[in-house]
């Protein structure tokens, strides 16, 4: 245990250690989503995509390459790479004294699917690799069309493991190593069971189901709690954080996709989310497409997101040593978030090259508003007592920051 | 397995919404997952920087148009 946060939170300090982890179990989907498909394979399609995200001191860009081709409307095959450059100067970093950081983590993904009368079976690996972290994740999934194609039922099994390691300054060169002392492993399971269901001619909803467990080291080397100085009360001290060893959750969403009677299409979702760690979850969503003419098609969203805090989170502890287990990350304290999307896809004109059916660019710009209710800016407690703007721990602003996010792809279907 | 069976029995059971009702339902603005490279980026966001995960909601799509 270090007495105060490492100099060297050169991993991914603020994006949490789970950041990897939930990354590999959100992108595994990206080429075997919880198939609430009919018993069509997808269409032979390209996409290459730019993000970019930017907030809170933190900026993570890079590409996204997905291909997906089916082979005699039997079989189909897709393929995935996708890459996270960030650059971090978080408030986590700065309050851990650490200096900004770069890293850069590569995922890969590759999946299968087959087509049976009205049944589709997909199976799926993905790997992602940073310096300090490493995830294998294998996917298996079925999804079966009934009562006309009116109904789609599916579900599916994924089991990971993860490897967690932690970087240090080489004591000699002083240059960034891997700890040779350090390896953790994560072992994760999910369960998705899932329904989408015609309603009329022009309402169609989705309900899922998940449950994941996960067992092994859940936190991340690199973050710290804090805890009242014994020294000085107003001034606080660091220690590294100390989680539970296991973890499941259970999440429930019910989506619907309604089309207008002047062709547009309005959306509307609903998830619940509670886990072992006593966080509890609401989302909303609500989304409008509308096309503009034979080219374009106009999108906005509106997302609120809505948590409580994990049982063994706290901005402040009283001491060192107070329980068996203390977080002071932001992702499990009690927040709420704002999301405001607009975006716009154009369409070219089909045709023009040999062997693409059709081709379109979008552009999408997500602004989210995030605002803590019990994660202050412990920046202020740092500064020197005299400074006027010094307030002590336990008694500095709440903390609160906005991201942009961008995303600008083209896709090509051939 | 009561369920699978009780689905079983229904499959093939009258549609309500005919297979030449489904214009609208297979309308490209209707897809329930439109550009699964995107979605999967934006489910990755939140999930970096939120506590609750799973169940993403509209992953996957279709309306058994086809």
């Amino acid at each position: 245990m270090r007495a105060a946060a490492p100099a060297a939170a050169a991993g991914a300090t603020d994006v949490a250690s789970p950041r990897a982890l939930i990354a590999a179990l959100a992108l595994l989907a990206m080429a075997h989503p919880l198939a609430l498909r009919a018993a069509v394979l997808p269409e032979d399609r390209a996409d290459v995509l730019y993000h970019r995200y930017e907030g809170g001191g933190v900026t993570i860009h890079g590409p996204s390459v997905l291909v997906r081709k089916k082979m005699a409307e039997k079989y189909a095959v897709s393929a995935n790479y996708y890459v996270d450059m960030v650059t971090s100067a978080s408030i986590d970093v700065e309050v851990s004294g650490a200096s900004e950081y770069k890293e850069e983590r590569d995922q890969y993904s590759l999946g299968f699917e087959y087509l049976r009368g009205r049944t589709t079976y997909n199976l799926g690996y993905t790997h992602s690799e940073e310096n300090d972290y490493e995830a294998g994740t294998v996917t298996f999934g079925l999804s079966q069309d009934l009562f006309g194609d009116l109904t789609t039922i599916s579900m599916g099994f994924s089991k990971g493991e993860d490897t967690v390691r932690r970087t240090m300054r080489d004591p000699t060169t002083l240059a960034r190593i891997v700890d040779p002392a350090f390896e953790e492993d994560v072992e994760r399971w999910n369960y998705r069971v899932g329904v989408s269901q015609i309603l009329t001619k022009t309402l169609i909803a989705t309900l899922e189901l998940e449950v994941i467990t996960d067992e092994g080291y859940l936190n991340n080397p690199y973050r710290s709690f804090r805890y009242v100085n014994p020294a000085d009360d107003r001034l606080f001290a660091l220690e590294t954080e100390v989680y539970p060893r296991t973890r499941t959750s259970n999440a429930a969403a019910l989506n619907a996709r309604w089309f207008m009677p002047w062709r547009a299409a309005l959306h509307g979702g609903y998830r619940f989310y509670t886990d072992t760690w006593d966080i509890r979850a609401d989302t909303f969503e609500l989304g409008y497409t509308h096309p503009l003419g034979q080219n374009w098609v106009l999108e906005a969203k509106y997302r609120y997101y809505t948590q409580d805090r994990a049982e063994f989170y706290s901005d402040l502890f009283a001491r060192r040593d107070q329980q068996n287990f203390m977080a002071r990350d932001k992702e499990l304290s009690t927040f709420n978030s704002h999301t405001f999307r607009v975006g716009a896809t154009y369409q070219f004109a089909a045709g023009d090259w040999r062997f693409v059916k059709k081709s379109s660019f979008s552009l999408f710009y997500d602004r989210i508003e995030f605002d803590y209710e019990d994660y202050r800016d412990a920046r202020y407690s740092l500064l020197p007592s005299d400074d006027p703007r010094f307030r002590p721990a336990g008694a500095e602003p709440l903390y609160s920051f906005g991201a942009n996010v961008i995303q600008a792809f083209v896709s090509i279907w051939f | 397995m009561l369920t699978l069976l009780a689905l079983g029995g229904c499959a093939n059971a009258e549609p309500w919404v005919k297979p030449y009702e489904r214009q609208a339902l297979a309308d490209p603005i209707m897809a329930l997952d439109p550009h699964p490279v995107s979605s999967a980026y934006t489910h990755h966001v939140f999930e970096a920087r939120e506590g609750a995960r799973g169940a993403r909601g509209g992953a996957g799509g279709g309306c058994g148009c086809n």
